[in-house]
């Protein structure tokens, strides 16, 4: 035998040619991924630098003569700056400007009159010194002259710089910065109540014998089927200035955190229920016999055994909540009254003021503890896997009355807030005129007599959703079959994997101010879409790309990696394998992306709110406006028709999947 | 070569006679490499494999079977080195369009589709017509013996009927080269045994190439034409199975197929040394004063009565019994020598010899160690 050689000989790596399978392969994972890039790297790339850039009026590139009253001997050339320096016309805080401000020239010339036979020369003494003489744009170093009339219709144009100048105004103005406090408290106090609320719930349900389980769990996913800011309207009606139960208060105001936490606790509890109850369910019988046999009293093996059992689910689900809370926009902006959040300042600088700039770097902001929530999850999520491939016994829960008389009341206690909740806003979409006519009508429905986009609008959402659901399950499903399935090509599927992750961690505001910054380009060659449904689908497609990516992946890793080599030993092209084999047997994790996708195109506000046009408005934004309008009542009334579209749809798809399993079952069966 | 006149007859029984020595191998595998970053799998694998010949990789679980198999059939590419099937250079064509059926450990058997049509999945668009199709999958079934379970899914089959419903539909569409990676090992001992002798039957009436991988010597020995003894990514020797068996290459193939007795020694002219014991051995290739392992398989040590050691008789041993298990054909028998100190002897003795002897625990007797059957090998090579 030879001397053990323990380094590769030398030449070059063997590598196969590619087959028909393997280019087409890697165009389709090519083309979801130039999806990805255009509709997330790209827009989010030209969102971070829009916050670099600011434009103001640079004073020194301009230069001015001025004659006497003959129009023939000329003053030195001066400086618009060396004249601001004297006559201190325009403050410095004036110079900055967004990208359309102006500066009459006349401000530096005290003794400027229109009527008078001055003339004037100006020229710019860098190559970039623009300046408009009524609409025409000039741009030179050579001077040029005017008389005074003209002169008057000249106006600077500020000049574009980049630089951390916004997020230094940022932090130095006390209402914006005072928002980041604002935001963290808001999230920070509804996250640790909701993941109490929900850890309670989930126990009951999966650690006692409590009775009425199923009906409990349904009324618990009941806030995922409606928009964020629905709770805000059912409080508004129970605690606002005409509410029902405004003593309760003693005196506090509804419009404000308390409002926000109430409302942030209703749409986040179903959120932070799947994934605790998820860590419970896991729980391994033999620990808690070791338990009992050590003779740990309840107390003690609840702290021992349980709560670290659950401790990944109870901090993702923290991280989860938290995320949704500091990102959401639509209930502080119906609830939140004068107190301002993250989410609410980029409405504000953007619709309200016009500040695209101060909106991106809001969004940046924003973007940073949703990143830091996301990284923390995953870290999480990971641990989580190997918990539960320990090969463990199912816990089996024993009668216990106390236990299930606490499970009962906890669970009622939850079940009455979120039906509460529900139940208020229906009551409020069918009263006359709260709170002076109280008897019933369908008046409110008449949604075409409102501001808000009318019944067109509910349609439009419609159309969104099944789009969305439509398109999004293709695009998510093939994509993430292309990261799971492809061999090699390593570093590009690494980089698929990384854009698939990525929504999940960028709000759904940030995301469509993005999509202004990038779609509304009339440079950029996707334009057209800027204004239409398409850009909508886009959005909130990508929007919840991950939750799909994730369902898909999980059910493609349960499918045997052997598949495709099989095929293509039969030298059968994997799409038959695809289509014959992976879809089939994946349908029922499909159904689940696509109603997914369906029920949050339904309910989104904040990955819209940017981007619909007015033929494009939708039912969830027809809710905040009408809302913003002071048409409560209505706001209500289409917030239960997205309730009911949900309702029906997860029952429709209930059935299906009931349906699909039926007759497939035949092969699932042993 | 003693594998060719195996192969020979192998080939005549297929109906494929090739004039012996002339022929091409079917397979040619040269100086293969594999790594997993800086973890190097599989080392200057070079081996040769004719057509109609089954071949068992035989090793260790993780000493790189799976990785040699994956290797030939393009599924995860070597890092260096050569493919020829036959004659043309494979190296680096993609599964696809090479030329081979697999079966693999979990069967891999499509969930949805009923066993006619996962056997029917690599005749579809080949240009058959649905008649011959049908035709074609109904004499696979007939030949796998599963002709009723056409129209049932595979997880109604026990697993033996699933091993052989992904048999049939690797063999479906005649593939030149046929890949089993370990297909009987999740099935339990006794449908093991019945699968070996249906596949090895089944591979001798198609008389199909066909390499399998098993970490199972037992499996090897009765089915391969020639088994090729991996160890740590590396070919420890190729052979017949009498061949391996009598004749290891080294001590890991001594020592992994079938059971030796080892005891260390120097080599010294021929003969080598233990205690005051001198054993000679047809052994002529090591080094004078190497230090070496002696090894000697149970069944290889003769019995004799104790008077017969002495007189200066050749490579004989005093030993007394210690022990003695009674293994319905023969006798596995525990022996203690002065010559070897505390290293324990096992023996395999007939029933007869130990009537004839007298054989029982505490007996002093003499074994014969036959000079032929004395294996030695350099130690650390
Ligand atoms: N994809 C891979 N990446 C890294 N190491 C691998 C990979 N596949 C196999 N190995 C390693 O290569 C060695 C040989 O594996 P394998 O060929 O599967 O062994 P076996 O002989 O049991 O079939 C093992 O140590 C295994 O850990
Ligand atoms: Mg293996």
């Amino acid at each position: 035998m030879t001397e053990m050689t323990a380094e590769l000989p030398p030449g070059r790596r063997v590598r196969l040619s590619l087959d028909r399978d393997g280019i087409i392969k890697r165009i389709f994972m090519g083309v979801i991924a130039l999806y990805l890039v255009a509709a997330l790297a790209l827009p989010l790339y030209a969102m971070l630098s829009k916050s670099f850039v600011t434009y103001g009026f640079d004073l020194a590139r301009y230069e001015f003569q001025v004659s006497d009253e003959t129009g023939t001997v000329w003053s030195e050339p001066v400086t618009a700056e060396a004249l601001n320096a004297e006559l201190g016309s325009v403050p410095a805080d004036d110079l900055r400007s967004s990208s359309d401000g102006r500066l009459t020239a006349t401000t530096f010339f005290p003794d400027f009159s229109f009527r008078s036979p001055v003339k004037y020369r100006m020229r710019g003494t860098t190559d970039d010194a623009p300046w408009l003489v009524g609409l025409d744009l000039k741009n030179t170093t050579d001077w040029q002259e005017y008389d005074s009339n003209t002169f008057r219709r000249i106006n600077l144009r500020p000049v574009k710089s980049v630089g951390a100048q916004n997020y230094v105004e940022y932090f130095s103005n006390p209402t914006l910065f005072s928002s980041i406090q604002n935001s963290l408290y808001i999230a920070v106090v509804s996250t640790v109540l909701t993941v109490v609320f929900a850890f309670g719930f989930a126990y009951a349900i999966n650690r006692s014998c409590m009775p009425f389980k199923g009906a409990f769990r349904m009324i618990a996913m009941m806030p995922i089927l409606v928009p964020s800011l629905l709770p805000g309207i059912a409080l508004i009606y129970l605690f606002g200035n005409q509410g029902m139960m405004k003593s309760l208060l003693m005196g506090q105001s509804i419009y404000g955190p308390l409002g926000i936490v109430i409302g942030s606790v209703f749409f986040t509890f179903p959120h932070a229920l799947i994934i605790i109850s998820t860590a419970l369910s896991i729980a391994d019988q033999r620990q808690y016999e070791a338990a009992e046999s050590l003779r740990a009293s309840k107390w003690r093996t609840f702290w021992t055994v349980t709560i670290p059992g659950a401790r990944y689910g109870l901090i993702s689900a923290a991280f989860v909540t938290f995320t949704l809370v500091i990102t959401d926009f639509g209930l502080p902006k119906v609830i939140g009254g004068q107190y301002n959040v993250l989410a609410i300042d980029i409405y504000k600088q953007v619709i309200g003021q016009q500040n695209f700039e101060m909106g991106a770097v809001v969004s940046v902001i924003l973007l940073i503890p949703a990143v830091v929530a996301f990284l923390v999850d995953r870290q999480v999520q990971k641990k989580q896997v190997s918990l539960l491939s320990a090969r463990s016994v199912p816990y089996q829960p024993r009668p216990d009355r106390r236990l299930e008389a606490l499970c009962l009341a906890w669970c009622g206690t939850m079940a009455v807030f979120i039906v509460g909740i529900i139940a208020i806003c229906q009551y409020a979409a069918l009263i006359r005129f709260w709170p002076y006519d109280l008897s019933l009508s369908l008046k409110n429905y008449a949604f075409d007599r409102m501001d808000g986009g009318g019944w067109a609008a509910y349609w439009n959402s419609i159309k969104l959703a099944l789009m969305t659901a439509g398109i999004g399950t293709v695009v998510i499903f093939t994509g993430a079959y292309m990261v799971e399935k492809i061999d090699g090509f390593k570093t590009g599927r690494g980089l698929f994997q990384f854009l698939a992750m990525l929504p999940m961690a960028v709000p759904g505001m940030v995301l469509g101010l993005a999509y202004i910054f990038f779609f509304n380009n009339p440079a950029n060659p996707l334009h057209f879409i800027y204004g239409t449904m398409i850009i909508l689908v886009i959005s909130t497609v990508t929007h919840f790309y991950t939750v799909g990516h994730l369902t898909a992946l999980t059910a493609l890793k349960q499918i045997d990696a052997e598949f495709e080599p099989v095929a293509s030993s039969l030298r059968q092209p994997f799409y038959k394998l695809f289509a014959r084999v992976t879809v089939p047997v994946c349908l029922p994790a499909i159904l689940d992306i696509s109603i997914y996708l369906f029920v949050n195109a339904m309910t989104t506000v904040s990955a819209v709110v940017f981007i619909y046009s007015t033929h494009t408005a939708l039912a969830s934004i027809a809710v905040l406006n009408m809302d913003d309008a002071g048409d409560i009542a209505p706001a209500a009334a289409m917030g239960m028709m997205i309730f009911y579209t949900n309702a029906g749809a997860r029952i429709l798809h209930a059935l299906a999947s009931r349906r699909i399993l039926n007759r497939t079952q035949a092969w699932r069966l042993r | 070569m003693v594998a060719m006149t195996r192969r020979g007859a192998l080939q005549a029984s297929a109906g494929d006679h090739v004039a012996e020595g002339s022929a091409q191998p079917y397979l040619e595998i040269a100086d293969l490499w594999k790594s997993f970053g800086d973890f190097v799998a599989l080392r200057e694998v070079t081996l040769d494999i004719a057509k109609g010949e089954f071949v068992c990789f035989l090793g260790p679980s993780g000493c790189g079977k799976t990785t040699l198999l994956r290797a030939i059939a393009g599924l995860d590419p070597q890092t260096r080195g050569t493919i020829r099937q036959g004659g043309s250079d494979i190296s680096s064509l993609p599964p696809s369009q090479r030329d081979f059926g697999i079966v693999f450990q979990s069967y891999a058997l499509f969930p949805n589709l009923t066993v006619r049509r996962n056997i029917a999945f690599g005749l579809e668009n080949t240009g058959r017509s649905k008649r011959e199709i049908d035709a074609r999958v109904t004499e696979l079934l007939d030949l796998v013996g599963l002709p009723e379970q056409a129209s049932k899914y595979p997880a109604q089959l026990s697993g033996g009927q699933q091993q052989r419903v992904a048999l049939a539909r690797a063999i479906a569409i005649d593939p030149g080269l046929l890949l089993l990676d370990e297909p009987l090992s999740a099935l339990d001992a006794k449908v093991r045994v019945h699968l070996r002798h249906q596949i090895k039957e089944l591979q001798r009436k198609l008389g199909v190439t066909t390499i399998m991988v098993t970490h199972d010597q037992e499996e090897a020995l009765s089915m391969a034409d020639r088994i090729v003894v991996i160890n740590r990514g590396r070919i420890e020797q190729v052979g017949t199975p009498t061949e391996i068996y009598r004749e290891p290459a080294s001590l890991f193939v001594a020592d992994f197929i079938g059971e030796t007795n080892k005891v260390a020694s120097t080599y010294q002219g021929g003969s080598v040394t233990l205690g005051d014991v001198v054993l000679a051995t047809s052994e002529t290739r090591i080094a004078d004063g190497a230090a070496v392992t002696v090894a000697v398989r149970p069944e290889d040590i003769l019995p004799h009565r104790a008077e017969d050691a002495g007189n200066g008789a050749a490579n004989m041993l005093p030993v007394t019994i210690t022990d003695m298990e009674f293994l319905g054909s023969y006798w596995r028998t525990h022996l203690r020598s002065d010559a070897l100190g505390e290293t324990p002897l096992v023996a395999n003795f007939s029933m007869n010899a130990v009537r004839r002897l007298e054989l029982e625990p505490g007996t002093a007797m003499a074994v014969e160690l036959p000079a032929e059957r004395v294996l030695v090998f350099a130690r650390g090579a």
